[in-house]
């Protein structure tokens, strides 16, 4: 579905990532792993064309969508929720998730979706009118997943979903991405620092280090690997 | 009391217009950070539009319900595409660049859009056609109250619920305030910034529009120089009201014209501006973010 072949980008003078080729297929959940700085936050901006890409290609069902407007990435059904959640903080719950479906013309299905959020997040329901600087940070990335969730995205990008949270969330977060992908096909990207929950949950991962992949498996695999081991998981 | 009352009509009509232009600085503010100099042009091409359109059905007998209307919608519609445009030209290229880079661009185009007014028209003063009638109801009241005084107030109000409803409801109001924001985030969600941003300085450049024709058919001339104190004013207005928000803008526009009335009536109106600007540094000494706005920590 997503295939990024020797992809660069960077910021200003520095190339904050080298060469990346993946692939990613339908249906599929895939982790990219890897330290502070390696990399991982500039892969998906490159893929959703908030950083420019200065190198290789990155084709969404075999058309390349690198260079192409932000919200045309959207359109095509590619939705990120990025580190840090990016709640609007002086909109409602509720507004934010309408800026979710911003580029959706189906009032019905947008209708349908927002019950759909609220089944999974019943909280967010609850708090609907309240501004989203109010939450808490579980809330918060409740709601940005919800928000991307809003444009139903065929594949969501995500970007550290268990930053700041506590144990307890962390493991409601996982189940939820575990679930949208066996229930609604949605295929994702997930990248995370948490390496052992992400490769637990993921059905293959890719790990970064200084810009570039080094290490390629199934979830299985990449967690039995001596390298991924002792630089990601502690052992 | 009669007096007093006249100089708080006189000082809402005048908070009224400041009012209106202060918007336009305050949405382009809380967008992109940006302090938009040629604003005040803008407001000055929409009085001039008004004038040409409506000078021209006056003379072809039109009746004036017809020739308010008209030329109030050419002057808003004219006055938003060159708002438009100088975005386009000016400001967009910069998106991106050091803050100061787009700030000298907007100072340049006041200047240029002052100098073409100042060619293309004239540098006198052209008289402005009265496009507001006398209303007899107000006849008793006349020397509280004239009725461009009314209009202006009553136009300023609705014009202001609209704004308020289109933002607090609406999708695109609700993306302006997503920009405003985290711009980024609102590009992550498909929204298209640059299309938002646009549509801010469309809306805020037909307002000033209707400050224009408001103004100049309240005072009766105009000239290519009209924008510059007004800018000014509105600017200081919407600053006092704390930048970025827009009841402040209102609340500052409001506060300043009655400072300025209270002022010249009561002490001297030859200290008009004195009194506005005092009242400007007086506040930004107790609150520098303004009356309504949020303290932040970089700003320029």
């Amino acid at each position: 579905m997503l295939r990024l072949e020797h992809v660069r980008a960077g910021y200003g003078n520095i190339l904050a990532i080298k060469d990346i080729s993946l692939v990613i297929s339908e249906g599929e959940i895939v982790t990219l792993i890897g330290a502070n700085g390696a990399g991982k936050s500039t892969t998906l901006m490159t893929i959703s064309g908030l950083v420019p890409c200065r190198g290789g290609k990155i084709l969404l069902n075999g058309r390349e969508i690198q260079g192409e407007a932000p919200d045309n990435i959207v359109r095509l059904g590619l939705s990120q929720v990025p580190e840090g959640r990016h709640i609007f903080p002086l909109l409602t719950v509720k507004e934010n998730l309408d800026m979710g479906a911003f580029l959706r013309r189906d009032k019905d299905g947008v209708k349908r979706d927002l019950e759909f959020v609220y089944t999974l997040f019943p909280i967010l329901e609850k708090r609907q009118r309240q501004h989203g600087g109010a939450l808490s940070g579980g809330e918060q990335q409740m709601l940005a997943m919800s928000r991307a969730l809003m444009a139903r995205p065929k594949m969501l990008l995500l970007d550290e979903p268990s930053m700041g949270l506590a144990p307890l969330l962390i493991k409601q977060i996982f189940a939820i991405i575990e679930r949208l992908n066996r229930e609604r096909g949605t295929t994702i990207f997930l990248v995370e620092q948490n390496a052992r929950k992400a490769l637990r949950v993921a059905h293959r991962g890719y790990v970064l280090e200084n810009g570039e992949i080094i290490v390629t498996g199934t979830g299985r695999e990449l967690a039995a690997n001596e390298k991924v081991q002792s630089a990601y998981l502690g052992m | 009391m009669e007096y007093f009352l006249e100089l708080i009509c006189g000082g809402l009509t005048r908070g009224a217009i400041y009012a209106l232009i202060a918007l336009g600085y305050t949405m382009v503010y809380g967008i992109i950070g940006l302090i938009n100099f040629a604003h005040g042009e803008i407001y000055m091409i929409g009085a001039f539009t008004a004038f040409i359109i409506a000078t021209a059905l006056t003379i072809y007998g039109f009746p004036l319900a017809a020739v308010v209307i008209v030329a109030g919608l050419a002057a808003a519609v004219w006055a938003a595409a060159y708002g438009y445009t100088v975005e386009r030209i000016a400001y967009r290229p910069l998106r991106g660049a050091p803050r100061l880079s787009p700030l000298i661009s907007a100072i340049g185009m006041s200047f240029f859009l002052q100098n073409y007014v100042l060619l293309a028209q004239t540098a006198d003063f052209v008289p402005f056609p009265a496009l507001i009638p006398d209303f007899d109801f107000l006849e008793p009241y006349s020397h509280i109250i004239g009725a461009s005084d009314l209009v202006i107030l009553a136009t300023t109000a609705v014009v202001m619920v609209t704004l308020t409803c289109v933002i607090r409801y609406t999708t695109i109001g609700k993306a302006m305030r997503a920009t405003a924001q985290d711009s980024a985030m609102a590009l992550l969600l498909g929204i298209n910034v640059n299309r938002v941003i646009s549509i801010t300085f469309i809306i805020g450049s037909a307002l000033a529009a209707i400050g224009g024709l408001l103004v100049a058919s309240h005072i009766g001339q105009i000239n290519f120089y009209i924008g510059f104190l007004a800018g000014i004013k509105a600017f200081a207005a919407a600053v006092l009201g704390g930048i970025g928000s827009i009841p402040g803008a209102v609340l500052g526009g409001m506060l300043l014209g009655l400072t300025e009335s209270f002022g010249t009536g009561y002490i001297s109106s030859d200290y008009e501006d004195v009194f506005a600007f005092s009242l400007l540094v007086l506040i930004l000494i107790f609150k520098p973010a303004g009356l309504l706005g949020k303290a932040t920590v970089e700003k320029v």
